[in-house]
């Protein structure tokens, strides 16, 4: 037995890279994934959730291939008039410049994490929350705006039906996503401030959670680009 | 560092990729604000869309340092959307066709 273990350590040690590495991760019977199982949870979860958010975009893509009504020029839809001028779809480039610099300072609490800076960790997550809950704001200022307008997911005054239905569907569900990763951010950041991870030794949770929103980050790309820019 | 674990790179490595971030969205919103149309504004949004999202996935979400055996696991799963677009893809041109003939309002 001792002689396994030692045998076990000692490929782990020198475990192959590239896909000599994948044959043996997967094969060497055990731990497949050479990571805290937290992380690899969160990999899946974050797996499932991209073939949801793949499928809303895909059927997105077929009701606006499908429709033989013009559809309603987001450039237009989203500009904001700000001090007389008027300017194109500004609201959501702000909302995207928000969201990225949310990914920045998480990024960093996640590198400050690993270094044991209790105070820093926490406050560059707070930070992250707080530009995660102005997104937030602005998606309900948005929201609030196209329904004055009438918008309605089953029909609105600019052209197709479908509009509505997919952009209700699409930005309220990365918007729940956002006001999920606000409330995590917001009880790790507490649990890092008091203390509770360096009792334990362990700061993989703020890579947890990093994961977690760039995440939300990354689907905001995509939406970015096919849903308003498209 | 003494105390180096898990995930350990340089802030200044974030910091570029933060930058980078922010003028590949400035581009992705020019590509809106100075109108450009057709071919070169779908190339153009899609370019900037995958180099953003590569280096989100790569640096920020750590992906470049994790092993292969994961990065499959993750990675690889996703391309199988392709086939959900492509069959989305040909039902949305058959309804819009459909669509034409019948309500006499398409091509």
């Amino acid at each position: 037995m001792a002689q396994d273990a030692l045998a076990t350590t000692a490929e782990t040690t020198a475990a192959p890279a590239g896909v000599q590495g994948v044959v043996n991760d997967y094969s060497r019977d055990k731990q497949a994934f050479d990571v805290p199982w937290g992380k690899a949870m969160m990999w899946i979860f974050l797996l499932s959730d991209t073939f949801i958010f793949g499928s809303f975009l895909s059927s997105y893509m077929a009701v606006r291939g499908s429709t033989t009504v013009a559809w309603p020029n987001a450039s237009e839809v989203f500009a904001l008039t700000i001090g007389g001028v008027h300017i194109p779809l500004i609201l959501i480039a702000i909302m995207t410049f928000i969201l990225i610099s949310s990914s920045g300072t998480m990024a960093m609490a996640v590198n400050f994490g690993y270094r044991r800076d209790r105070r820093k960790t926490a406050a560059l997550m707070f930070a992250t929350a707080l530009f995660g809950a102005s997104f937030v704001g602005m998606q309900a200022f948005e929201w609030t705006k196209l329904i004055e307008e009438g918008v309605r997911p089953w029909g609105n005054p600019m052209g197709a039906p479908q509009f509505g239905s997919t952009f209700f569907m699409i930005t309220g569900f990365h918007g729940l996503h956002v006001t999920a990763g606000v409330i995590y951010l917001g009880i790790v950041a507490t649990r890092v401030l008091t203390g509770v991870y360096d009792r334990k030794g362990n700061y993989e949770i703020v890579e947890i959670v990093g994961l977690y929103w760039h995440f939300v980050d990354l689907v905001w790309v995509f939406i970015f680009a096919f849903f308003y820019l498209w | 560092m003494a105390q180096a674990e898990g995930q350990q790179h340089p802030i200044k490595l974030y910091l570029w990729i933060w930058a980078l971030l922010f003028v590949f969205s400035a581009f992705s919103y020019l590509v809106d604000y100075l109108q450009f149309q057709g071919l070169l504004r779908w190339s153009l949004i899609i370019l900037f869309m995958l180099i953003k999202a590569s280096l989100i996935v790569s640096i920020f979400m750590h992906m470049a340092w994790e092993r292969l055996a994961l990065i499959y696991a993750i990675l690889l799963p996703p391309v199988a959307l392709l086939v959900l677009v492509g069959i989305a893809w040909s039902e949305s041109v058959y309804t819009f066709v459909t669509r034409g003939i019948f309500f006499g309002a398409g091509p």
